[in-house]
Formats: C-alpha cells, structure tokens, sequence
C-alpha cells in the first residue's frame, strides 16, 4: 500500500475511505444538485443524509441536464460537515479542465472521486451541445490514481506542490451487455486504479449473486470494496418504467408485485373516484413498502461475500434514507478516526 | 466515400436568392454513388429550381453540368467557362467541391446544396451507415476491424459503456453498439484478451483538434529543378 503523505497507510484518509478499511460495511448516500444557484437545497438534503452515511455523491450534470456543478455543490457539503463523492464525468471536460477542477476540489477539502464516462448529452436539456469525451472513465481512474500515487499529471509532468489525493472510484453495470464481459470490465476499472466500485441499481438479487460469483472467481472483490447500489422504489409505476426503459436495470416481476399489492385498497376504484386523501394514502403505502423492500434487499446483499457495502440513491426522497439506514439495523454509522496528529 | 444529403428545396431557394443565372455542378465521384449529388440529382435540382422561380414570379435560367470530381482543379477547369457566365454556382458536391470551386474561381459566389454527412459505406439499398471519423490514428488494428471512434457514442476507446443494452446504444435503438460488436467479434476470433489492455488517452492532434490537417508527400512533388 502506498503511504500518503501525512505518513499513515491511508490512500487519503477520507471518512468513507476509514470506515471501508476498518472493515464496515458501508453506506453511501447521493445528493443531486438542484437545476439552480440555491444552495439553500443542498444544505436541506445535506441536513437529511449527514449521520446516516459515510459520503454522499455529488452528481456531475446526472441525465446531461444542466445543474449546479458536483464541486461547487460538494464545497457546500463540505461546509455542512457532510463528506462528498465528487462524481466527474468525461461528457462535459476535456482532460485539462478535469485536472484543473480537481485541483480545485481537493483544495476545497473533497477527497472521493467517483470517476463515469456520463449519460449522452442527446438525453438532456441542451441536446444539440457538442459533447467532449477526450477521455473515457477507464482513462480517468488511471489519470486521478496516477495525480495521487506519482504526483503527476496526465501529461507526465510533476505538480508542483500538494498533489491532488482522492479516494478514486468507479462505476459498475453488471446487468448490461454484453452481460458476460461485466465481470471483466469491473476487473479492468479495477486494474486501472479503482479503489472503490458502486453499481447501477440492484433489485434482482440472484443475478447479482451471479455476478459477484465471477467477481470473486477474478479475485477482484480482495483489491477494491465493492457497493451495491440500492434505490426505495416509490410506486409500482417508476418500477416498470425503470425495468422497461433504463438500461441495465433488473426488477423481478415479485417486487413490482409486493409494490402493486401495497397499492390493493385503492386497486379496485377509479382515477376519479380517488379523493385526493386516497391518492396520498395509496402514496404513503406504495413509499412504506418501497422502504421495506430495500431494507430486505440491504439485508440480503449483505450476505454477499465481496459486497463491502451499499450505495443508497434515493434521490429526490432523501427523508427515505434514515428509516433505510435505522431499518437495515446500519445506524449509528461508525467512527473511525484517523490516527493522532494526522489529518485528511 | 463520403456520405451527402440534398437540403430542402426551400433552402436552396434561400441560399440562391435573387441570383437570375444559375449552374447546378454536380459531382460524379461519392455524392453520384450515394444518389445526393450525381448528374441525374443536378438536372432535377435545375428543373426543380426552374419550376419553383416561375411559381415565383421571378424565372431563372438554371443550367446544370456534372465534373468527373469536384475535388480537383483539372476538372473544375473543364468547366471554367460555364462556371464565369452565371451569377451563382449551386455546388451538389460534398463540403470539399464546394470549397473546391469558391477557392479555385475567385470571383464566383459558390452556395452548397448538399449536406456532408459523414465517411460511410451502404449497408443496403438506400441505407448509409458511418464508418470511419478520419481520426488520423487507426486503431483497427486494436478492435477488431470496427471502429469505436466513429461508432460508439461517447468514442469510449476502453467500452462498453452501462448504455449498452440488446446490441444496441443508450442513445437509440437504431445505433448499434459498437462495442457490443467488437467484443462479439473478437470473442468469435478467440481474441476477447486484447479488451483487457487498458487503452490509454488518444492523440487527438492527429485528429481536427490538432487544428486543419495537411499531408506533404516529397517524393510526389513537383519540385522545380534548381539551376
């Protein structure tokens, strides 16, 4: 393991990082910044993530639509007393702007990078933006392991001065295709300098099992910690619309099931013979059910050898994240301090 | 070849304007295989242009002459005379005739009729598909002969990307995904190792970003003897 620069045997020493080598099994949140310059929402969401997990992620423009910027969002996060995830992505910089922001972000006190390559900007709300991609997420997490471990830049040349040291991090899809390089290409992130992996949404446990077997058969579990990514379910609607039209999603039909049966006393009327009590009612029954299956599904994927903890996206519902956390018997989250006279 | 597209009748009209006199110049290279720009293109486009200036109320004399290549001076030459005697010349060249007429005849207001696309190939009758993105720095070699600059969406040289899903991209069901196919056939080929090898950032200087690319062959010039 390569010592940082403040002499202990952390990478960086970040939060997430601590509790993911002191053995934890651990929790990260995710924060999507709002499509403005209030920063009034992030420290709102902020106040409802801090204590239930060990970072949160800060989203890159997610789904290409313009929003308050992962750094900016993530110095008020710092400032709340929250640790973030920058999350960067290759859609919107070319690698000079990269490095430049993430000099800025570690000066600003963030210290996890989760490196993606970013949903295609014809998704978006400025479809006919001219997309960079000078780079791809392989290249970056080799590009930031390279800023942290050589003190170099992409071009070879030494910083001068403190180098840039981030927790690096990467996406995995085991559920895209081609289904069967999934493990491979999760070995290959790795390869490059992942020190952490979060995966797209799990709901089809026995295929992530699957995928973790060949995980573990690559070894690939023992060099880097592995989340699950985890998301509540709001209503049996978003389920099917997720399982119909986000690539790589796997919901069985069971679940969409339990969620239509949470939804069965009002099954039976009308749209407009809903009151609107009914309709809050069928909502509060649909979001209760949604909290008890990810609960269950935390509690499953914990039994997954190789699964060091879960990366918990409710976006848009942050007030879903703490009775998660409490449900799933993950709270109070640990402390682990960094060793005497050391700082991150 | 190069792939081209007609504009709408309406943006012709626009771009020719009040010009009275007009020479369509078609091409008979890549523009007349992909049915954009050939000769048969330039006499409708004329007839067309005729047509739609009498319902006007203002009729041109539109002409049309189609050149072996657009591309090169020798041919533009042949039509020199032609090109001097009217007020606009509307190009169904690719990007490159165009500009091939405007910087060969000065004094010639030279407008486009096509619209470059992209370097492809026909995948069937009437169907044209992007190949190559004339990076400058062929990786083929590395990819099983399919070419993820052009082809993928993101140009991911380590993919694919969570986007892929049933063999095609995220971005449309109509894209297939690129990296989908290399690893198909690469896996066919016994060769699935090579995706394991960490692609580093590409040169892109070999590509536009170095700015308008040039090739000088000196064993090709014609280099004026010294006495």
């Amino acid at each position: 393991m390569a010592l940082n620069t403040n002499g202990n045997d952390y990478l960086v020493g970040s939060n997430l990082e601590r509790v993911l080598r002191a053995g934890h099994f651990a929790v990260t949140g995710e924060l999507g910044p709002p499509q403005s310059a209030d920063d009034g929402v992030i420290r709102k969401k902020a106040a409802l993530l801090r204590g239930y997990c060990e970072a949160v992620n800060i989203t890159d423009n997610q789904t290409a639509i313009v929003r308050m910027s992962s750094i900016g969002a993530g110095a008020i996060v710092v400032q709340e007393g929250l640790e973030p995830v920058i999350q960067m992505t290759c859609r919107d910089r070319n690698r000079l702007a990269i490095q430049s922001d993430l000099l800025g972000a570690y000066a600003l006190g963030m210290r996890n990078l989760l490196c993606l390559s970013g949903d295609h900007q014809t998704f978006g709300n400025h479809p006919d933006a001219k997309n960079v991609f000078d780079m791809d997420s392989l290249q970056l997490v080799r590009m930031v392991s390279a800023m942290r471990d050589e003190g170099i830049f992409q071009c070879g040349d030494a910083f001068k001065g403190q180098e840039p040291r981030f927790f690096v991090g990467a996406a995995a899809a085991p559920f895209a295709d081609p289904l069967e390089f999934r493990p491979y290409r999760l070995a290959k992130k790795v390869k490059a300098g992942a020190n952490f992996i979060q995966t797209q949404l799990i709901y089809d446990l026995e295929a992530f099992a699957a995928f973790m077997e060949k995980v573990r058969q690559l070894g690939v579990h023992e060099q880097t910690f592995i989340l699950a990514g985890i998301g509540p379910l709001k209503s049996p609607s978003m389920a099917k619309y997720m399982k119909d039209n986000v690539p790589g999603i796997l919901i069985p039909e069971a679940l969409i099931e339990r969620m239509n049966r949470a939804g069965a006393p009002w099954a039976g009327k009308s749209k407009d013979e809903l009151t609107k009590e009914d309709k809050k009612a069928r909502s509060a029954a649909w979001q209760a059910e949604g909290i008890q299956i990810t609960i269950e599904l935390i509690q499953q994927l914990r039994q997954i050898e190789g699964v060091a903890g879960v990366h918990l996206m409710a976006i848009e519902w942050e007030e879903a994240v703490k009775p998660i956390v409490e449900g799933a018997g993950l709270y109070p989250r640990p402390v682990v301090p960094l060793p005497e006279t050391q700082t991150a | 070849m190069i792939v081209a597209e007609q504009k709408s009748l309406d943006e012709i009209k626009s771009l020719v304007g009040s010009a009275r006199n007009v020479l369509v110049v078609g091409c008979g290279t890549c523009v007349t295989v992909c049915f954009a720009g050939g000769s048969r293109e330039a006499a409708i486009v004329a007839a067309s242009l005729r047509m739609a200036s009498k319902l006007d109320g203002g009729p041109k004399n539109v002409t049309d002459v189609t050149v072996q290549r657009q591309c090169e001076w020798e041919y533009l030459d042949a039509v020199a005379d032609q090109i001097g005697a009217v007020d606009i010349v509307l190009s169904l060249g690719c990007g490159i005739g165009v500009q091939a007429i405007a910087e060969h005849f000065p004094n010639t207001w030279v407008v486009p009729g096509l619209n470059t696309k992209f370097l492809g190939l026909p995948t069937e009758q009437g169907v044209w598909a992007e190949r190559c993105a004339a990076c400058g720095d062929c990786i083929l070699g590395l990819t099983g002969g399919i070419c993820p600059i052009a082809r993928c969406s993101k140009s991911l040289l380590n993919g694919p990307c969570g986007g892929s899903e049933g063999g095609h991209c995220e971005v449309s069901e109509e894209i297939p995904c690129a990296w989908q196919l290399i690893y198909d056939r690469l896996s066919s080929m016994g060769k699935v190792e090579v995706l394991m090898e960490l692609q580093a950032p590409k040169n892109w200087r070999t590509s536009r970003d170095g700015g308008p690319r040039k090739i000088v062959r000196e064993d090709l010039r014609l280099v004026a003897e010294e006495d």
